[in-house]
């Protein structure tokens, strides 16, 4: 991410804390003729129109040695074009009343600005400009790297819990690419070559291989010739390599220990599932929500109000990236507490899950969830884009339309069948952050 | 930290009102019978209701030793009323998938929810027991307790927040404005039922409250409503308030020691209210030191130029009370030195010479620009109308805005810079692994 962290953290959230939106077919597509795909749905609700251009590249398409390329190649899209001048990107949309930023994740990189209606074409002029003709300038190739390591400090090497994510993922995927961090690892990021950004532009950066999103206050038929009459011009490329490689099954929990200053015990179990392609997704969707979708639910109830060993407890279903992925559980330890009994209480319930079916009030109350969850949704033109784009990047964004109808045919049997297919003690891999006390002072 | 959250939160807001027929809001006030004053926006485009409570019961008001009472009960709230156990709040809450938050600022305490519209009433009659009949059961003040004690810890495990604690009991000594709202483990120890029923019954009252309500319905209605179901809501004894007097304390250079990779560094000193008709100049100011993100001459300086940072920023927070300005960033710890010093030059100029025109004129187009666009969600609506009248602003407020803003120039913004930045009074603390930061005076 080339974001400062508030914004970060507030794209995470959206990611995680609602992964359904949209009302039926209010989407429009169009394709041009270089291959572009553009999405645009009309919201008139506030006076902002967000436009996002997503890139089919994130780390998925990185190389043993290479990795962190896709988000270099993200921080040095800043460094300008011939006609746009090293971090004026930035400026011009600000001074134009506008934010921008943009964000790269293991299957996608996505530049993005929300200005108004009447300035929205200055944005879409910059994007189709750089589409093509980014300078990726050596000049600004060495402190840029230096940023990036910091930002790997920052977010990764200084977080504990961020650094157990890692080294999980790492172990969880042992061929897939899913194994390495966006950011890259330390001794690649200080090893890539301006070359190495060059080639990853010219492979991926293609009317071709990415699709444009723009929800807000718009005219479809204005912005739609703006769009046209700004990348109409780019040129198609070749198609880029797909990735082919697919995780072996695990056979056999897999455990890391990550010893590091830090004050609370973290606990993270992940489970391979498939992604949203799969039927089973809208019940593992249900699943996660059973499971940990409020105080009055289960992982809650049990380990954070009556055992109190727990500070927090979640549950998440990534159904949401281009090949299959993990469904987590994940425990903050409470002070003083041992992370092996969190462990064993967090498998006792989902033993549960997996030899009874869940009451039809739990189910009920996880589906009143997805519903409110996916009007309260609406509510960001920001929001509306990064689902529509997920969706889209993942499978189809059409399957968004389809999203509350296969919620609501899940039943408590369902949920009972995915539970003991997914959650098997076999497919887990099981990361533990053990605090350890630096002699400070 | 919570101040610090909520601080910029107001800053943003303030800073960044929109004419109020650009943006939509056509907001309405008035106050309710019980003293209650209700601010609202109607936004029917989808069946949802956001009810966001400002009152006056934040951390200032805890005694010296009970530091964390008003935060302990904040947090309480939910968790039992004469009627309902935590169980049967938290079961009603998620059945309906509404979204209940309480948080606890140094000024005011928030409670928010977002529900359905079907579900207002069943949400409005369980705001009105929380903030009218709430219990404070001996069983739930531990749990509370535990639990505020783990966030405590946690906090330490974060550098950047250990700077900023560092940093406010620098600035501000012997004031609540200094103390974390949490308090600590020795005060919370010392919480019990008598005292948080005491400072329940006190604070928590309607002529203490401001209540944004922003959604599907109107004015009318929801005041008609708010009247039936806040009926036992009344009046309490007259309060004495005395903001208290913090005198920002000397300049310093505070070291804390941590095994990391990073020196997590805040620096700056006090600043000024939220009332002071520098207010403006100041925010043009410093938007163009360090506010304005990718165009602040701190990130040209620090990061583009030399890459010694991934985020780095100033703030002028400008509370009810008090103010403060704060240079925030991180840079590897052999590099602090080096950043800290590129800071105070950055300082140093805006104090000795004029900005440049395009500067000035960059940042106004971007403050007045941008504000119309931030209002994009209910949420932020409602919480920006919660303070346009906790600041007194009126609701008139926001046709001045962008003249306040244009009026500010060059010559204001030097007089600004000589006078509330102020590089001989600098607290600068840092948060690093002290053997390889070498910081010196």
């Amino acid at each position: 991410m080339r974001l400062l962290l508030g914004l970060s953290f507030f794209a995470f959230q959206l990611l995680l804390s609602a992964p359904l939106l949209a009302q039926t077919s209010r989407v429009q597509e169009f394709v041009l003729d270089n291959g572009l795909k553009v999405l645009l749905l009309e919201d008139h609700k506030s006076p902002a129109v967000t436009f996002q251009v997503w890139y089919r590249v994130g780390s998925r398409n990185e190389e043993d040695g290479k990795s962190g390329l896709s988000h270099f190649l993200e921080h040095m899209m800043f460094k300008g074009t011939n006609k746009v001048g090293p971090e004026e990107y930035s400026r011009i949309i600000a001074k134009n009343g506008g934010r921008s930023n943009a964000f790269t994740t293991q299957d996608v990189t996505v530049y993005f600005a929300t200005m108004s209606r009447e300035k929205i074409g200055i944005e879409i002029d910059m994007e189709a400009d750089r589409m093509a003709n980014a300078l990726l300038n050596g000049k600004y190739f060495e402190p840029e790297k230096k940023v990036i390591m910091e930002e790997r400090r920052l977010r990764t090497e200084d977080n504990p819990v961020s650094s157990l994510a890692e080294v999980t993922a790492a172990m969880a995927f042992t061929v897939h690419p899913y194994r390495r961090p966006v950011v890259g690892w330390m001794q690649d990021v200080e090893s890539l070559t301006r070359e190495d950004l060059r080639r990853h532009y010219q492979t991926y950066y293609a009317p071709n291989n990415a699709f444009i999103v723009v929800v807000g206050d718009f005219a479809t038929e204005e912005i739609l010739a703006k769009i046209k009459a700004a990348f109409g011009p780019v040129p198609r490329g070749p198609m880029p390599p797909k990735v082919k490689i697919e995780e072996p099954p695990q056979s056999g929990e897999r455990r890391i220990i990550l010893k590091k200053e830090a004050e609370l015990p973290f606990l993270l179990i992940d489970y391979h599932v498939p992604n949203l392609n799969s039927p089973d997704s809208f019940a593992l969707d249900l699943l996660s929500v059973v499971l940990a979708g409020g105080r009055s639910l289960r992982l809650y109830q049990d380990l954070v109000y009556h055992k109190r060993i727990a500070q927090s407890v979640d549950a998440d279903y990534d159904g949401l990236s281009m090949d299959p992925s993990v469904f987590s559980v994940t425990a903050q330890v409470m002070p003083e507490k041992d992370p092996l009994e969190v462990e064993k209480a967090i498998y006792d319930l989902l033993e549960r899950v997996k030899s009874e079916p869940v009451n039809e009030r739990e189910l009920e109350k996880a589906k009143n969830q997805i519903e409110a969850a996916f009007v309260f949704g609406q509510d960001s033109v920001f929001g509306q884009a990064m689902r529509t784009g997920q969706y889209e990047a993942t499978a189809r964004w059409q399957l968004l339309d389809s999203y509350l109808a296969g919620i609501r045919k899940v039943t408590t049997a369902d949920i009972l069948r995915v539970a003991k297919k997914y959650l098997d003690p076999d497919q887990r891999t099981v990361g533990v952050l053990m605090p350890i006390k630096e002699q400070n002072q | 930290m919570k101040k610090i959250v909520f601080a910029v939160l107001a800053v943003a807001f303030a800073l960044s009102l929109p004419a109020v027929s650009e943006t939509r809001l056509t907001p309405e006030r008035s106050v309710l019978e019980n003293g209650v004053v209700l601010l609202t926006s109607e936004q029917r485009a989808l069946p949802m209701v956001t009810l966001h409570f400002l009152i006056q019961a934040g951390s200032r008001y805890d005694a010296e030793g009970r530091e964390g009472l008003a935060n302990l009960t904040s947090r309480l709230l939910t968790y039992g009323t004469r009627d309902k156990t935590a169980l049967q709040i938290s079961e009603i809450l998620d059945f309906i998938g509404a979204s209940l938050s309480t948080s606890c600022g140094q000024d005011v305490a928030t409670v928010s929810l977002t529900v359905l519209k079907k579900d207002l009433d069943t949400g409005l009659n369980l705001l009105a027991e929380v903030l009218t009949a709430s219990v404070f059961s001996p069983e739930e003040i531990e749990r509370q307790k535990q639990s505020v004690i783990a966030s405590i810890r946690a906090k330490d495990e974060d550098p950047g927040q250990v700077a900023q604690i560092k940093f406010s009991e620098a600035l501000f000594p012997r004031s609540p404005y200094g103390r974390q709202v949490e308090g600590s483990e020795d005060s919370l120890k010392r919480a019990d039922r008598a005292q948080l029923l005491e400072f329940y019954e006190r604070f928590y009252r309607p002529e203490r409250t401001i209540l944004a309500v922003v959604g599907d319905i109107s004015h009318q209605e929801i005041a008609q409503k708010l009247t039936q179901a806040f009926r036992p809501w009344k009046k309490g004894a007259a309060i004495k308030d005395s903001p208290p007097v913090s005198p920002p304390g000397p300049a310093n250079i505070i070291r804390v020691n941590k095994t990391i990779t990073q020196a997590n560094i805040t620096m700056g000193h006090g600043g000024v209210r939220r009332s002071d008709p520098d207010y403006y100049a100041i925010q043009v100011m410093n938007y163009i030191l360090g506010g304005g993100g990718f165009s602040s001459r701190l990130m040209d300086s620090v990061r583009n130029e030399r890459g010694l940072a991934y985020s780095v920023s100033s703030h002028f927070s400008a509370e009810k009370y008090v103010g403060s300005f704060a240079v925030t960033m991180q840079t590897k710890n052999e590099t602090a030195q080096e950043a800290i010093r590129i800071a105070k030059e950055e300082i140093q100029r805006i104090r000795q010479e004029k900005v440049k025109d395009q500067e000035l004129q960059d940042a106004q187009d971007y403050l007045i620009g941008s504000f119309p666009l931030r209002l994009d969600t209910n949420r932020a609506v409602a919480n920006f109308l919660s303070l346009v009248e906790f600041y007194g602003l009126g609701l008139g407020y926001p046709e001045q805005y962008p003249e306040l803003i244009r009026r500010v120039s060059q010559e204001d913004v030097l007089r600004v810079a000589k006078k509330y930045l102020q590089p001989e009074k600098l607290i600068v603390v840092v948060v690093a692994d002290q053997k390889k930061a070498q910081i010196q005076k």
